[in-house]
């Protein structure tokens, strides 16, 4: 075996242009073939990453009616819609793909978040619990979260995300500085991060609505100032970490499962839903992969060329080398060796092939990935089956040459000479 | 008794045609152990196809061969090629040795279709290019020697596996005169060495190097070097 590897790599060795012409089609076909997976990935996981954010795997599920997030700024509370109680919480919580989940309410903000003679367009007030900070895996950059005493002693703090320090407070530390919120003074206690740490890649309009929505910034205060500041028995949402991304629709559906079971609307388009973003990506990613696809099809035609051009200049090869397979069938050769000698040979010249294919499709998919835009990601095991493939490619198209190798009569393959 | 062929005929196209060729006809030879035999016969006499009969290469239409004990014309395929590769050494006018390779890895040739480990292949390799005086020349490609030394370097991978028969056709037919007797010489060593030749020539001065000599015309087989009377009608 090591010695048919070895003269393999000398025969093409030998004929070092019409080995490489020969590989040809196979470098190709594979080079098309991996641009393409590296595009298709790349893509996938620039989807999946945009949508879901870096891994704080969490999912939000909000209470809907008609297919939009009831919103309390300009509406009543729904009937049949009670505040959630602890032992769903605890339901919710005793999931098996759920890591931890806190209830909140929240409201957009389109007036009504006020520090001296400015005031905050956009963004969220959200109430919640102490350990919902620990669920959305914000991180505190400047003073304290307010603690369960302070949620249930009713005190008027809040923590606010860094946007807000920006745009509202004019970079003044904001720490012990009282802001209006729903016509109340709160203090604030700390500074968080702000959540969307990710920067969306924006191509085209479509792109835009689906990531950007709009968050200018997020004001945190106790989930119990609530009704104090706004309103009594408005319908609290549930945010829930995942155990790991692959979990977030089981851990979504299932949540929403447990809260719609606790409720009993009369208007019965009410219903809690998770925002599923995985779903959302994995759409997405359907959507790419198929149109690619067609393409990968493509590529193959070029293999099944590349692999005729191999089994031709293999047939050319045999012919010239009819004295040299004669001499070993005479010296006592079995066919098999000399059958296993081509074969290698071809099959070492294609994996060349795909080798040398994959390094180039690697590099193809940089160059589109500058001049388009989209980006790449090296599938490891696409590129492996790529080399395996077209080593499969040499031995198929090899084995017509290999069998006429192998059965050359010795007299008359000496004759020729 | 190594070789031992028994009334063989060799008729090329199909038998009682038009196109029916005999080649060899009612040809019997027997060879012993350590014997060096000479066959002469111009071209065309037939002499190529006795030696691919005895090289086991072709099987005649008729007749009896015997190798040691063997009937060859019972072996199959691929026991023609372990015949071939165990016990019968080739040499050819014309070398065949392959260029890209150096003379060990030429003469190592057989020894790998042998199974014999690497290590093993090169020791052996080195010591049959020894034995045809060539032990400065084993890293050598053929392009890189001469005629002769090219001719001894098929010599060694003809004698590297130990074979029973040594069988050379026209050893000398593409060498100038020196390197001819030269390779004679080392023939005469061999046999002395206890190789058996069978020798397959056009010359009769090569044909007189060796200890027996045969004719061969129109596919008879006739014993000695000088037999005037059928010559004249070939």
């Amino acid at each position: 075996m090591l010695e048919n590897l070895r003269l393999a790599f000398r025969g093409i060795w030998t004929h070092k242009l019409r080995s490489f012409l020969t590989m040809l089609g196979i470098i190709i076909g594979i080079a098309a073939i991996i641009a393409i997976v590296s595009t298709i990935e790349g893509t996938n996981q620039q989807i999946k990453q945009n949508l879901i954010g870096s891994g704080s795997n969490t999912v939000d599920i909000q209470l809907y009616q008609n297919d939009w997030p009831c919103d309390m700024s300009y509406n009543d509370p729904p009937y049949g819609v009670p505040q959630i109680s602890d032992d769903v919480l605890k339901d919710i919580r005793s999931l098996d793909e759920v890591k931890s989940a806190s209830k909140y309410t929240s409201r957009q903000i389109y007036d009504g978040v006020y520090y001296m003679n400015n005031s905050m367009n956009g963004g969220y007030v959200k109430g919640v619990e102490t350990d919902y900070f620990e669920t959305d895996n914000l991180t505190v950059k400047k003073g304290r979260l307010f603690t369960a005493d302070e949620v249930a002693d009713y005190k008027k703090v809040c923590v606010i995300e860094d946007s807000v320090a920006t745009d509202l407070l004019n970079n003044e530390d904001p720490i012990g500085k009282v802001l209006e919120i729903g016509g109340d003074s709160y203090v604030v206690v700390g500074v968080v991060a702000t959540r969307s740490t990710f920067e969306p890649t924006i191509n085209s309009i479509s792109d835009y609505e689906t990531y950007m929505q709009d968050e200018s910034g997020v004001v945190y205060i106790p989930i119990s100032d609530w009704p104090i500041s706004y309103r009594y028995d408005e319908p609290e949402n549930i945010l829930v970490r995942a155990v790991s991304t692959d979990d977030m629709t089981a851990a979504g559906k299932k949540s929403a499962d447990i809260l719609n079971g606790s409720i009993n609307p009369t208007d019965d388009t009410i219903k809690y839903e998770a925002t599923d973003l995985l779903e959302q990506a994995q759409q997405l990613q359907q959507l790419s992969s198929s149109t690619n696809s067609m393409l990968i099809w493509i590529a193959a035609i070029s293999l099944l060329v590349g692999g005729i051009g191999v089994m031709n200049i293999m047939l050319v090869s045999v012919t010239e080398r009819t004295a040299e397979i004669g001499l070993k069938k005479a010296i006592g050769a079995r066919k098999g060796k000399i059958m296993a000698q081509f074969l290698t040979e071809a099959a070492v010249l294609t994996s060349m092939g795909g080798v040398l294919g994959v390094v180039s499709g690697i590099g193809l998919a940089q160059i589109i990935s500058i001049m388009s835009g989209t980006p790449v990601a090296i599938s490891w095991p696409a590129a492996f089956v790529a080399v395996a493939f077209s080593m499969v490619i040499g031995i198929v198209f090899g084995i017509l040459p290999s069998h006429q190798a192998a059965n050359l009569n010795p007299i008359d393959a000496l004759r020729t000479n | 008794m190594i070789v031992k062929l028994n009334n063989i005929n060799k008729v090329y196209g199909q038998t009682g045609t038009e196109t029916s060729v005999p080649a060899l006809n009612n040809v019997s030879l027997q060879v012993d152990e350590g014997e060096y035999v000479a066959i002469m016969g111009p071209s065309g006499s037939g002499k190529s196809t006795l030696m691919n009969v005895i090289g086991c290469l072709d099987k005649p239409t008729s007749g009896e061969y015997y190798f040691e004990d063997k009937d060859v014309l019972r072996l199959k395929d691929r026991q023609m090629s372990d015949l071939r590769l165990h016990s019968i050494g080739f040499v050819f006018q014309s070398f065949y040795l392959m260029n890209e390779e150096n003379a060990i890895e030429n003469v190592a040739l057989p020894l790998s279709y042998a199974g014999v480990p690497k290590k093993e292949r090169e020791r052996r390799a080195i010591e049959a290019l020894t034995r045809v005086g060539l032990a400065d020349r084993v890293k050598f490609r053929p392009d890189q020697l001469s005629g002769g030394q090219k001719q001894r370097v098929a010599i060694a991978r003809a004698i590297v596996n130990n074979p029973k028969v040594l069988l050379a056709d026209e050893p000398t037919g593409a060498l100038d005169q020196k390197s001819g007797a030269a390779i004679m010489e080392l023939f005469e060593k061999l046999n002395s060495e206890g190789t058996t030749i069978i020798m397959i020539t056009h010359d009769a001065n090569i044909a007189s190097h060796a200890k027996k000599t045969y004719r061969i015309v129109d596919g008879k087989l006739y014993h000695g070097l000088e037999q005037e009377g059928e010559d004249e009608e070939a």
